[in-house]
């Protein structure tokens, strides 16, 4: 393995991890408002069990999350010295804001967390509506960061070096917003379903729980609007990248060949070497319509850009299909939530509906992942688009398959442990309310 | 004084109040692992207690203090991210296990097995980080990341930090830590058997510290480092050393008399005036022999940028941090706490 083979793993692997859990960090603290809110409304004990027990898995999550991403702030220079050599004093604006931000939702997680019989009943909830807002803003600041790279402004170069710095417009790129956006929506949608899913699984052994039935009731009223909006904030930046990173997009579609009247593709196994993507299903027009809104535009192919400049082009293409497949089950079974509520039946009702909100469990973080794969592989060989190679940024250090090894082993304990705590003891555990309410 | 002074000074204060918070939930940590006798249970909850809802938030120093860095100073940045390569990756590993223990140990079941390996790994990782911290810092000190980068692999990643001093100014972050810990843990325990053993703990580390900064301090006049030239022979040398004395006097007498709020002042105070010194020997160079803080800041209209942003940040900041101390850690209960959690779940007074 390379160096830079290394290099590129680890950080896939960090943030790769790392995303897991800021995505809970940002979604699940509107999940405990929500329902710690309904306990002040009505004084109902289930809400408060809820809030409760949601904010112990929060609390394990979060410190995961915080160490991860203390990991990420070093291993960027770890990894890629030369490259925050190059960005920081464009891009350091949206990080220090994050710092402030993340400082903010760690403050009052630990008020939240640590607050129950602190604070009044009021204050206290005040507490957690500031972890989502300030954990929300910090999300937003770090994509405004990774944006830079896909669509780096705010600079000049001269002689080889930046200069002429402007880093608010270096942070209001034109990726920032769609991005920001994305991703956002992608961190209320991935937290809802996973939540939902959990406890549509604990509703098909008993339709009748309360809690559950609260519990899925909250998680659905986030995961819904969310994962409706998601395919309009998809349909843009889709169109951001087929105008800025034509070769990502002919990547994320398998599109060797430029031509008017492209086709959309689902499914297909991209070949580089004889540059087709044969076993795909194919839209006629479709992609030329969703790039540029014209059935007609033309979309770049591969093979009008240097091959040293493609990005991996069937782990991207593969990655997309993914993303926008999982995307639109939950978008479905939001619709089928919708249908139900409309037609005035219990979601905890329909089994059919129950399991299948269950399988998507994993659903939203598997697109995440799969959209971060999209976005950073189909970068490549960019670090920062058009002007450095990843391959430019690397450290000096030999060696890095062993701090990769390290971390991997790390990470998957670290991995395993989460997975059995969350297992152990809060599903496993009975809510205090559960025996008062089920007979 | 420019604009680059200030902020390399605001970089220096993140760093200060990493290892006055954070640096103390450290050493928390390190007398989880050194609790013994028949109240060592108790100390271990009184630690837990004190540290749970706010180690989080002191963590969150140490990332701002990489941020400034890397925005207002990235060379310094990428030559501190390339040259201590291991030590860095280590004490990463470090902060992980010690963060993630600490919350599967508070969240697991007592009944639970593993539970006691989480206890574990908390008290070690919090033990071995802080020696990694200050090997980093020592390196830094010695002058010894002047080398050229690239070089032969011995030479460029692992002498520059493998030093007695790098490895004594490890025991002295450590032993100032672990100081820290205990002088606040005799202010937050209010059961006085416990008070007098974290005052014990006190003491011994106040010597510790002591005797790691004679080490530190004879091996850097050995090694002839220039850093331990401006420390003797600049003006403001001898008046910093007199305060910095009188503090370390003034936290011992107060242990030694029982006054811990005062204790509790001096030690912050002479663990401060430590780390400044440090600056001002090392001032201009953020990397000795290499980068200056003149020579490596960013561009002025970054400079000036992250300015605004520092004080909008600490507009929102400091009266969060306010909040969160008085939650945790102020001697008056608030009027919800002990609450029966029964009458807790009855907000409309039903």
């Amino acid at each position: 393995m390379t160096d830079l083979l290394a290099a590129r793993t680890q950080m896939a692997l960090s943030l790769g991890f790392h995303i897991v859990f800021a995505v809970i960090g940002i979604g699940m603290p509107a999940l405990m408002v929500l329902a710690e809110r309904k306990w002040l409304k009505t004084g109902d004990p289930v809400w408060l069990d809820l809030a409760k027990r949601w904010s112990k898995g929060t609390a394990i999550l979060f410190a995961v999350g915080a160490v991860s991403g203390t990991v990420l702030s070093f291993e960027l220079g770890l990894l890629w010295p030369k490259f925050m050599e190059y960005a920081g004093p464009i891009i350091g604006m949206p990080f220090s804001l994050e710092g402030f931000a993340f400082f903010t939702e760690a403050i009052f997680l630990g008020i939240y967390l640590y607050g129950w019989t602190k604070l009044s009943p009021t204050a206290h909830w005040w507490a957690g509506v500031a972890v989502m807002v300030s954990g929300t803003v910090s999300g937003i600041f770090v994509v405004f960061a990774n944006a830079w790279m896909n669509a780096p402004t705010g600079f000049e170069i001269v002689n080889g070096l930046p200069t002429n710095i402007d880093p608010i417009a270096a942070m209001l790129n034109p990726a920032s917003f769609h991005q920001a956006l994305h991703m956002t929506l992608a961190a209320f949608a991935t937290t809802g379903i996973a939540v939902a899913g959990i406890h549509a699984w604990m509703l098909r052994k008993n339709p009748q729980d309360v809690f559950h039935r609260s519990a899925l009731h909250v998680a659905l009223l986030v995961a819904i609007p969310a994962s409706l909006l998601q395919p309009i904030s998809g349909d843009i930046s889709a169109k951001f990248v087929a105008k800025y990173q034509p070769a990502k997009l002919a990547a994320m579609e398998g599109q060797f060949e430029t031509e008017r009247g492209a086709p959309l593709r689902i499914g297909g196994i991209p070949n580089e070497a004889t540059r087709e993507t044969p076993y795909s299903l194919e839209i006629p027009k479709a992609l030329s319509f969703l790039a540029f809104a014209d059935l007609d535009a033309e979309v770049k192919g591969l093979e009008a850009f240097p091959e040293e400049d493609w990005p991996p082009v069937a782990i991207t293409h593969f990655a997309f299909q993914v993303m926008v497949g999982l995307g639109t089950l939950m978008m479905l079974a939001s619709l089928w939530v919708l249908v139900l509520w409309w037609r005035k039946r219990e979601v905890a009702e329909s089994r059919p509906l129950l399991t299948f909100l269950a399988l998507l469990t994993p659903a939203g973080f598997i697109a995440v992942e799969a959209g971060w794969v999209v976005t950073e592989v189909g970068r490549q060989p960019w670090i920062v688009y058009g002007f450095m190679r990843t391959k430019d940024a690397l450290t000096p250090m030999p060696g890095l398959v062993y701090p990769l090894i390290g971390i991997t082993l790390l990470y998957c304990f670290l991995g395993v442990v989460v997975a059995y705590l969350l297992w152990a003891q809060i599903l496993k555990t009975k809510p205090m309310t559960q025996e008062m309410r089920v007979p | 004084m420019t604009l680059a002074y200030v902020l390399a000074g605001v970089t220096m204060l993140a760093l200060n109040a990493y290892v006055l918070l954070g640096g103390a939930d450290f050493g928390a940590g390190v007398w989880d692992l050194f609790a013994r006798g028949p109240r060592a249970a108790r100390q271990r909850a009184a630690i837990e207690e004190g540290i749970g809802p706010i180690w989080e938030a002191n963590h969150v120093w140490v990332i701002l203090v990489v941020v400034l860095l890397f925005t207002c100073f990235p060379p310094v940045y990428a030559h501190l991210s390339v040259a201590l390569h291991i030590p860095i990756s280590l004490l990463l590993v470090g902060i992980v296990l010690r963060g993630s223990a600490f919350t599967f140990r508070a969240y697991d079941s007592t009944k639970s097995p593993v539970q006691k390996y989480w206890g574990r790994i908390f008290s070690i990782s919090s033990t071995i980080t802080p020696i990694l911290l200050g090997v980093c810092v020592g390196a830094l000190v010695s002058g010894a990341l002047a080398l050229p980068v690239g070089g032969d692999f011995l030479a460029t990643y692992l002498r520059p930090w493998l030093t007695p001093f790098a490895f004594a100014i490890g025991g002295l972050t450590l032993a100032v830590f672990a100081f820290l810990a205990a002088v606040y843990l005799c202010v937050e325990v209010h059961e006085q058997e416990l008070q007098e053993d974290f005052r014990r703990m006190a003491i011994a580390a106040a010597i510790a510290v002591g005797a790691f900064a004679g080490i530190a301090l004879l091996l850097g006049s050995r090694d002839r480092l220039p850093v331990m030239g401006s420390l003797l022979t600049q003006p403001w040398a001898l008046p910093f050393q007199l305060v910095t004395a009188v503090l370390a006097v003034t936290a011992i007498g107060a242990l030694l008399t029982r006054r811990y709020r005062l204790a509790r002042l001096a030690a912050a105070a002479q663990v401060s005036a430590l780390m400044w010194g440090w600056a001002l020997a090392q001032a201009p160079y953020l990397v000795p022999g290499v980068h200056t803080i003149e020579s490596a800041a960013a561009p002025a209209i970054t400079l000036r940028l992250v300015s605004y942003g520092l004080v909008g940040g600490a507009c929102v900041l400091m009266p969060s941090l306010w909040y969160l101390f008085r939650v945790f850690k102020s001697d008056s209960m608030s009027a919800f706490e002990r609450v029966d959690t029964a009458e807790y779940r009855r907000p409309k007074g039903e």
